[in-house]
């Protein structure tokens, strides 16, 4: 068996894979309550996120052929006749490649499409430049009457299948591969809109968003051992955006860093910074992110390493900007 | 609601071919009257399909006047989405929406747009303007309906130069693939481009050969000649499990001499005064 791989493995085993475990079968429970839902997919449905699903339902599976396109389309028609449609996109070829029809056919036109956006971020490093997704979260939240979710690991993911049936009009769910540190034990309590309060502190905040979300917690834990206090808020909710979280953040703690596995332009980092400047608030503030050029490409976990989206670089990044003079 | 404002139309309901060569003529008049009110137009592109779209709204497509989300009609989507302009008094007409609209059209705040747009417009049954999208939204509306167990019909009106998008060939594809056999897509094949005549600027026929090889049935018919298009939506709803497609060959600018003879010029403009006058003259002196 040494040439083969499942054609879904995406990682080969470099970093574990969260969607095996419960995001597969919690999209299967799912859909099983609820026979409204259809899953769309261009050439990926039996992969490990829908895998299970589309094994029981064959009927609800919409197979688009690769043609990512004409799947997002396809699903706005679907859900015209109240259908609550998943899209299932690999992270390169979801936002990027059908970002208009995202906008035109599914947001403008509020009908209840949710697009599940896998392999996000480095997950699929190794495959080249063209298969790293990192502009997405700057081309969702630009787009009107689009919903933008991106829960910190498997367990938020699966919190995040009931929770966005209560927006009713498009969500975009960007998805991480990485489980370096999961931040939830069992499906959190999701309220579109908030943040997840994961630690408090008053010496700084780390914001994190999907892996950025559990970099931050590991860093606060780390940053704890040295005897800093530090408040980790979990930006699952993107747009709409926890403002309220943010303006408090900045009144009760000395610094806000930001941490995201996406470019450091129109990411995360960007949209705290709107609300800083918005709110006229003085605070110290850094973007921890990847940097506004091509990327190298690389297993994952090595590509983190490279860029420094680990646990230890995060604590240092917070640490200086809490001590920075 | 009164009686006539809920009356229910029926698919293929009998009308004469001459009923709906002058319905035709009138739409025409129409559409200089309501592009008159904005400060430009797409004239040339509305004229070559007054013919299919006065077929569709007065013979074709199951409807009820005054009830535009009557859940049970027929759908239909304006791929070339710059021709609402004729659409409008089509809906008017059918009591979807007041008269006095088609005077707001071009105007701040218009409910009206050059480009259809369904949470303005009553009876707009998917918005449009960004080319090569309705047909895979229609695809999605098709296999929805037949999921529901509806027997709704889904009329997607494309023009050729959209045939340029790669999205319709993608669309063409899984419609036959999942064999929609409630979707017919209507080609106004009126030759015409921006940047000049279709198959200059992006060769694409043979059309219906071309649809041929992607498993739909496909006609060729004169757009202009409303019994040949009658004659071709009825066969489009003989049993069968492919799509079907009529390729509408028509002509740009159609009824008014001076923008059949330029058709690209008149693409998008703004008639006035004594050109105005000529257009109107020439539309009815042609009944």
């Amino acid at each position: 068996m040494s040439g083969m791989s499942d054609p879904f493995s995406f990682n080969a085993g470099a970093v574990e894979s969260s969607y095996v475990g419960n995001l597969g079968e919690a999209f299967r429970r799912y859909g099983e309550q609820d026979e409204e839902v259809l899953l769309i997919s261009p050439d990926l449905g039996a992969g490990p996120v829908t895998g299970a699903f589309v094994q029981q339902f064959p009927e609800r599976f919409i197979d688009a052929g690769i043609a990512e396109c004409n799947a997002m389309s396809l699903a706005a028609g679907l859900a015209t006749y109240g259908y609550k449609v998943f899209v299932l996109q690999m992270g390169a070829f979801g936002a990027l490649k059908c970002a208009e029809q995202i906008r035109t056919d599914i947001a403008f036109a509020q009908v209840p499409v949710r697009i599940l956006s896998a392999w996000s971020g480095l997950a699929m490093g190794f495959f080249g430049t063209t298969h790293h997704a990192l502009e997405d979260i700057a081309i969702t939240r630009a787009i009107p009457g689009l919903t933008v979710l991106a829960p910190a690991d498997d367990n938020a993911a699966s919190a995040m299948l009931a929770a966005s049936e209560q927006v009713g009009g498009p969500v975009f769910i960007r998805l991480t591969d990485a489980s370096i540190n999961p931040v939830y034990d069992e499906p959190p309590e999701v309220t579109i809109g908030r943040f997840g309060l994961v630690r408090e502190g008053r010496d700084g905040t780390i914001i994190g968003t999907g892996l950025g979300a559990q970099l931050a917690a590991g860093a606060a834990d780390l940053l704890a051992k040295e005897g800093l206090s530090i408040r980790v808020l979990d930006a699952y909710s993107l747009k709409p955006l926890d403002e309220a979280a943010v303006v408090a953040a900045a009144r009760e703690t000395r610094a806000i860093l930001t941490v995201e596995e996406h470019l450091v332009t129109g990411g995360l980092g960007s949209a705290i910074g709107e609300v800083l400047a918005r709110n006229a608030l003085a605070i110290r503030f850094a973007i921890h992110g990847l940097p506004d050029e091509t990327l190298t490409t690389g297993m994952p976990d090595e590509l983190y390493v490279r860029y420094g989206l680990t646990i230890e670089e995060t604590a240092v990044r917070m640490r200086a900007l809490v001590e920075a003079r | 609601m009164n009686e006539s404002a809920s009356e229910y139309l029926q698919r293929l309901r009998p009308v004469s071919a001459p009923y709906l060569s002058e319905r035709s003529r009138q739409l025409r008049l129409e559409i200089l009257d309501v592009i008159s009110h904005a400060p430009m137009g797409h004239y040339s592109s509305c004229l070559s399909c007054a013919e299919i779209l006065v077929t569709l709204y007065h013979h074709v497509l199951r409807l009820r006047r005054g009830e535009p989300d009557w859940p049970d009609r027929d759908r239909f989507l304006l791929g070339k989405g710059h021709v609402a302009v004729a659409l409008w008094p089509l809906f008017a007409e059918l009591n979807f929406f007041p008269h006095t609209w088609l005077e707001t059209f071009g105007k701040l705040d218009s409910r009206l747009t050059d480009h259809p747009d369904m949470h303005r417009a009553p009876g707009v049954d998917f918005s449009s303007g960004s080319l090569g999208h309705n047909l895979s939204v229609g695809l999605g509306m098709a296999m929805a309906a037949r999921r529901r167990g509806k027997d709704h019909r889904i009329h997607v009106l494309l023009g050729d130069g959209e045939l340029h998008e790669g999205q319709v060939w993608e669309a063409v594809m899984a419609a036959y693939h999942y064999r929609a056999d409630n979707l017919v897509a209507i080609v106004d094949a009126n030759g015409s481009c921006a940047d000049g005549p279709t198959e200059s600027v992006m060769s694409i026929e043979p059309l219906v050969e071309r649809f041929g090889s992607f498993g739909w049935r496909c006609v060729e018919v004169d757009g202009h000649d409303p019994g040949a298009l009658m004659a071709a939506f009825a066969e489009a709803m003989t049993p069968d499990h492919r799509p079907f497609c009529i390729v509408a060959r028509t002509l740009k600018g159609k009824g008014i001499s001076f923008m059949e003879a330029s058709p690209r010029e008149w693409h998008l403009g703004a008639l006035s005064g004594e050109d105005l006058e000529r257009a109107r003259r020439e539309i009815r002196e042609s009944a």
